[in-house]
């Protein structure tokens, strides 16, 4: 184990990443090449491409392409022309986790294919079923989804997430590394394995950021689609890829953006110096990276047509690339489990002296309680993707009826997760809002210990109402009423989060800054949302609005109001304390009223088409049904919201560089990560410090916490 | 990269910020039972799973595949001992008795790998084999293919013999160390983690077995 680890971190295998890492810059520039060449020449100009060189020219330039940038890699690898920019940009590159990993992956997702073929091959088994043609060898199903789960071990291995434990098993000690690695740049932890939790909250709230644009870019080409009726640029297939692809990246993007947010805040807002499993945290992480590979990988095999919920039968009739949607979907579950698990002990065993339940930051709470929802919920909705995996790759019989099996327990399974997940969604955002009001209202918050327990509330009650997505779906009657009361319940624990923002707000003396105004923003859009839940969850109402755009209405307003929002919001008040300098704030302004009125309008025109007969998930429509002028005003309006966030990235890109260096507590907060310079230190807190009084006493002269007598630190480190 | 093995050795940082130990040690209980905790409901849906699927569509009577009813005795029976074995070595490690604990360790391991074998090599048949011992059919005869009254039998016997199998190799990682001098009285909590986690698995197989042999009538199919 010991000599495997020292060949990973030796100097060859540094030029070997380095020569797959060229070799990818290379193979992406020959295909951009290759792509632009037939647009130019033959989509513009019309002309027909000699044989010479579509045959031999084009060919071997992408060769000679890809062997070169190959063999510059693997040079760069061993350590050479490290005196210039691209030489130094392919050496780090190639070092990073993603380019490891990735290596990873598909080394090992080949090796996994071969392995299965062979064994199927030498069993004299033929390949029924979906097949995949690569490079001209058929490949089985089952080994293709042998393939892709091996590949996630590969992945895993590649970028060194599961070293320190590997080496565990031979009986060695490994003490957590701090900083950058030897010989590496600081910016080059932010894009490696690293254990600190900062470090780990912002690479997940990056990728978060990027996840959410390939999403966003999906909705954006299937809404100019459904601006008129008629198929204008998509086929059906291509339509219902990306619908499907979008909710399911957009899950996992908010998924990663819940992470940001509690990674990077829970330790410091207890006062602790990390988590509880560093090692652990860095695993939630990037083992989120290879199951959004996977389901985008799927778009390119096939895609798939059953939306993110993947019922069962459809799934087992889908297009191959289901397969790796169910897997991704699968894969990403050990990251909600362990960093949820992660969450909860650090928030037990590591507040700081005086810090009870109720005088935590009430952000806390929201990240605890969405971590209950994260480690239990889970393992249902993962049996339920793995038996439909199973039930295509390898015949076991468990939802399809033709065999005896039972599509509703599909459904049930799906929603006994999937209901509670949106609160998972949710909390943390409604606990940003909570954190923030009373920052920006200078008065205490109306309730503490209503909206912690209230979190809890919903966490509970989410448990007890998920059948409410099955009405229509042949389930018995009496349960119907049974799920239609719980539903109404939910409504209790969030109407006391709602009455206590109104409360708090109430005589406030308000100041509007861009991490206000989201926070407004939210309030407003969560009602929208929160108003149209329970007409949904009310079983005579709910049998005409099903499947209708009305839902699609519903769910983009709580998704919007309970995370986007306040996420928003938390990256523009957080982002002076993550980089150290303020953002824009006539930028921030800008983005905040371009994508609040979009979404409204957005929000109205789906619950409206809705009730006029929209039906949600389909690419046409009837032009009799008079919905023209809202669907356009729809695409519009998300094309707005669009634009808005890539304002938002630009601010945050720019500013990073050009504005002036942030006060240290520039929104006055009592909370303590405020209390200590920005960017945080390494350790967070030199001295521990005291909790004395409570959090959100704002306004009062009362103390929250007595920070401990700062000692010189240690050099060297 | 090439220096971080040595790096990584220099052992005393002087400021690692490390958990200390005894804080560490509740935080590693506490995230073990969790986890134990979040698998009760993948093992929980299973079990829901095998009550919504196998009863009578007429009926309603609660049904079950006909399975060797002395395999799954005896399998259970060989389970059930193991975890003994594992008591055993848990509380040698605690008075330092290294020989009981490493035998210990050992015995467990050797009885839950033949659990291992009385499920997928016999029960599953994998390799299509046929044979009696005294009278007792030794191999299962149910294939993925037998529609519904397979697919959950197999789905939660899969389920449990990976755990059984991880389980199997932590034991033997934990051997191994043990062996090499690793762990102590006062510091032992990979062979706490290692026996934790073994008992688990066993009790999920207390509300397996029952399940799967015998609530419900034996139906050929379905
Ligand atoms: C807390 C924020 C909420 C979020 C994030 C949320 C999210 C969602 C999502 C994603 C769906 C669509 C699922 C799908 O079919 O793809 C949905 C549907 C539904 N929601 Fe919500 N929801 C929230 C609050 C509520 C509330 C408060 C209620 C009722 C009291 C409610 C009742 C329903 C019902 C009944 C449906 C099913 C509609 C149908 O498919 O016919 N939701 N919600
Ligand atoms: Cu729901």
């Amino acid at each position: 184990m010991q000599s495997l680890v020292k060949f990973f971190r030796s100097r060859l295998y540094d030029a070997l990443a380095g020569a797959f890492f060229g070799a990818l810059v290379g193979l992406t520039i020959a295909l951009s090449t290759r792509y632009l060449h037939d647009l130019i020449l033959i989509d513009w100009l019309g002309a027909a491409a000699p044989p010479i060189a579509t045959e031999f020219v084009l060919p071997a330039l992408g060769f000679l392409l890809v062997a070169g940038h190959a063999f510059i890699g693997f040079a760069t690898g061993f350590g050479g022309f490290m005196g210039t920019r691209i030489g130094r940009f392919l050496y780090y590159g190639s070092a990073t986790g993603y380019v490891r990993g990735f290596l990873g992956q598909v080394v090992f997702t080949l090796l996994g294919i071969g392995f299965l073929e062979s064994i199927r091959a030498l069993l004299g088994m033929t390949a029924d079923g979906s097949t995949f043609n690569l490079f001209g060898t058929v490949i089985s199903e089952p080994g293709f989804v042998f393939g892709a789960l091996v590949g996630v071990i590969g992945f895993l291995l590649g970028s060194g997430v599961l070293t320190d434990w590997l080496l565990w098993i031979t009986g060695a000690q490994t003490p957590l590394r701090h900083g950058a690695p030897p010989g590496k740049p600081e910016w080059f932890r932010y894009l490696n394995v690293d254990v600190n939790h900062k470090v780990i909250g912002i690479q997940y709230g990056y990728t978060s950021l990027l996840v959410l644009l390939a999403g966003g870019l999906f909705a954006i080409i299937f809404r100019i689609e459904l601006a008129q009726p008629g198929m204008q640029w998509l086929t059906n297939a291509q339509y219902n890829t990306l619908f499907s692809a979008h909710g399911i990246v957009m899950i996992a993007s908010i998924l990663l953006g819940v992470g940001a947010m509690s990674n990077y805040l829970v330790p410091l807002m207890i006062g602790a110096a990390d988590m509880a499993f560093p090692r652990l945290n860095a695993f939630s992480y990037w083992v989120g990276v290879p199951s959004v590979t996977l389901i985008l990988a799927g778009m390119a095999v096939g895609g798939w047509d059953t939306g993110w919920v993947a019922y069962a039968p459809l799934s087992l009739r889908a297009p191959l690339g289901v397969q790796l949607f169910l897997m991704g979907f699968w894969i990403n579950g050990f990251s909600s489990i362990a960093s949820a698990i992660n969450i909860i002990v650090t928030t037990m065993v590591m507040r700081a002296r005086g810090m009870s339940w109720f005088r935590m930051p009430i952000f806390v709470w929201g990240a605890i309680a969405a971590s209950l929802i994260q480690f239990t919920a889970t393992q249902t909705v993962g049996v339920a993707l793995m038996m439909s995996i199973a039930e295509r790759a390898i015949g076991l019989n468990f939802f399809d009826p033709s065999g005896g099996g039972n599509p509703l327990l599909y459904q049930h399974l799906f929603w006994f997760y999937s209901h509670p997940v949106v609160y998972v969604f949710v909390l943390p955002g409604l606990g940003v809002i909570s954190e923030l009001l009373p920052v920006f209202t200078r008065k205490p918050l109306f309730g503490y210990k209503w909206i912690a327990l209230s979190s809890l509330g919903i966490a509970l009650v989410g448990f007890l109402v998920w059948a409410h997505h099955m009405f229509t779906a042949g389930m018995g009657d009496s349960l119907r009423t049974l799920f239609m009361i719980t539903t109404m319940f939910v409504a209790v624990p969030t109407g006391v989060k709602f009455f206590s923002w109104v409360a708090t707000l109430w005589e406030g003396k308000m100041t509007f800054e861009t991490p206000m105004l989201f926070v407004l923003g939210a309030i407003s859009v969560f009602l929208i949302g929160g108003i149209s839940g329970p007409i949904l969850g009310t079983v005579p109402t709910d049998l005409h609005l099903h499947d209708s755009y009305w839902v699609v209405g519903h769910f983009h307003a709580t998704m919007f109001g309970g995370f986007v929002f306040p996420f928003f919001a938390a990256l523009y008040y957080w982002y002076p304390k993550i980089t150290g300098r303020m953002y824009k704030e006539s930028l921030g302004k800008l983005h905040f009223w371009l994508m609040t009125p979009g979404f409204w309008v957005m929000s109205f025109g789906q619950m409206s088409i809705g009730i006029w007969g929209m039906r949600r998930r389909i690419a046409d429509y009837d032009p009799a049904l008079g919905i023209e002028a809202a669907q356009v005003l729809i695409t519009v309006a998300g094309l707005v919201i669009g634009w808005s966030i890539l304002i938002m990235l630009y601010n945050f890109v720019v500013s990073a560089r050009t504005q002036e260096k942030a006060v240290r507590n520039p929104w006055r907060s009592r909370s303590p990560e405020w209390q200590i310079p920005s960017p945080a230190p390494e350790f967070n807190y030199d001295v521990p410090f005291v909790v004395v009084g409570d959090p959100y006493d704002y306004g009062i002269e009362a103390e929250y916490i007595r920070m401990g007598q700062a000692q010189p630190v240690p050099a060297g480190d | 990269m090439s220096s971080v093995v040595a790096e990584t050795h220099h052992a005393h940082e002087v400021h690692s910020h490390e958990l200390p130990w005894p804080q560490q040690l509740r935080a590693n209980r506490i995230g073990l039972w969790l986890f134990m905790f979040s698998e009760v409901f993948l093992f929980a849906a299973l079990l829901v799973a095998r009550f919504v699927l196998w009863n009578d569509p007429e009926t309603g009577a609660i049904t079950r595949p006909e399975l060797s009813q002395e395999l799954g005795l005896l399998t259970t029976v060989v389970l059930l001992l193991s975890s003994f074995f594992m008591n055993r070595a848990e509380t040698a490690m605690e008075v330092g008795d290294r020989k009981r604990f490493l035998n210990g360790l050992l015995t467990t391991a050797i009885l839950g790998t033949l659990f291992f074998i009385g499920v997928v090599f016999m029960e599953w048949n994998i390799f299509g084999l046929s044979g009696t011992l005294f009278g007792i059919e030794l191999f299962g005869h149910l294939k993925p293919s037998d529609g519904v009254i397979s697919g959950i039998f197999f789905a939660m016997t899969g389920m449990h013999a990976i755990h059984v199998l991880s389980g199997i190799i932590f034991i033997l990682i934990v051997w191994n160390n043990g062996r090499k001098g690793h762990y102590s009285p006062e510091k032992h909590w990979g062979v706490e983690a290692c026996a934790i986690y073994w008992h688990y698995v066993d009790v999920v197989w207390v509300f397996y077995y029952p399940a799967l042999y015998l609530i419900g009538t034996a139906v050929h199919s379905m």
